[in-house]
């Protein structure tokens, strides 16, 4: 694959998320903070409307789209900012752009710039991945 | 505006590189087919290990954002977030902040991580800035965590984290 700046492509990574999504992260991350789970508490305690998924499933979902389009063994470094929290409901989509390309070792070292967007278009995740292709 | 002084106090400088106790994350096939199952991957290397065999690896890798589940340890473990327990507290700014955001995360990746692989945790805080923004004062802290390989002891990933507090 010969990838050049200004490529992009995009993928929807989730739909509809619900909090079954959330629980199975939960699950495989270790990670038991009850906001994620519990909406009596993200409620009552914490006067959330309800629960929310974790960050970290906002970039293992973003990272979905990083591998499909760009191959598994080539990602260097994935950098992500949370800017909106994802609730249950929301439907995500993965977009990316080339912004940068450089040969190296003969590959392309390719510098993606990330944005994940929720049903609003309101950005979640906002980040950079570079990556040898 | 009355100079208030820097919210960051000599005790927090002292804490700048400061190694944490290590901990202990696995990645094993059942963790890794749970990780990606719940980020809906689809590709079978995350999967099937011939698979992954035939793509060059030793075992199914790790999808992009994990790094091994913490090795549970009702001893030693948070039971509500699976790693380390405790530790040291961090000193405290010279004025009370009562918010915490999540600044960002980023993994830089040196080797290929596999399913059998144990990962030695280390982090440490790398830098403490402050600034006066929209919302008041802000504490931004830099933390760095170093995950080595156990076994050859190669370091396979640093990620690095960004903490604000206002």
């Amino acid at each position: 694959m010969t990838l050049k700046v200004g490529d992009k492509h995009e993928a929807v990574v989730v739909e509809n998320i619900q909090r079954t999504h959330i629980v199975k992260y939960a699950g495989a991350s270790g990670d038991f903070n009850p906001l994620h789970h519990d909406d009596g508490i993200a409620k009552n305690l914490a006067g959330y409307p309800s629960v929310f998924a974790h960050g970290m499933l906002s970039m293992g979902l973003t990272g979905r789209m990083l591998t499909d389009w760009l191959g598994a063994a080539s990602l260097q470094k994935y950098g992500v900012r949370f800017t909106k929290q994802v609730w249950p409901g929301d439907t995500l989509t993965a977009k990316g752009e080339v912004t940068d390309v450089k040969q190296e070792g003969g590959k392309q070292l390719v510098t993606v710039r990330v944005v994940t967007v929720n049903q609003n278009g309101e950005s979640v995740v906002e980040g950079e991945a570079v990556a040898a292709v | 505006m009355a100079d208030e002084g820097s919210l960051i106090t000599d005790e927090m400088r002292t804490t700048i590189g400061v190694r944490s106790e290590p901990s202990f994350y696995e990645v094993d096939k059942l963790s890794v087919r749970m990780f990606a199952r719940s980020v809906g991957h689809v590709d079978p290397i995350y999967f099937d290990e011939e698979e992954a065999k035939k793509a060059g690896y030793r075992s199914l890798p790790c999808p992009p954002g994990y790094l091994g589940t913490p090795v549970y340890d009702p001893r030693t473990s948070d039971p509500t977030f699976g790693g380390r327990r405790g530790g040291a507290r961090a000193p405290e700014p010279s004025r009370p902040l009562k918010r915490i955001l999540n600044g960002g995360t980023e993994i830089e990746y040196f080797e290929d991580i596999c399913a059998g692989d144990t990962l030695e945790a280390s982090s440490y805080t790398s830098d403490i800035q402050e600034r006066k923004g929209g919302i008041g004062d802000m504490l931004i802290t830099t933390s760095k965590t170093e995950y080595k390989r156990k076994g050859d002891g190669k370091v396979v990933a640093i990620m690095t984290g960004t903490g604000i507090r206002y």
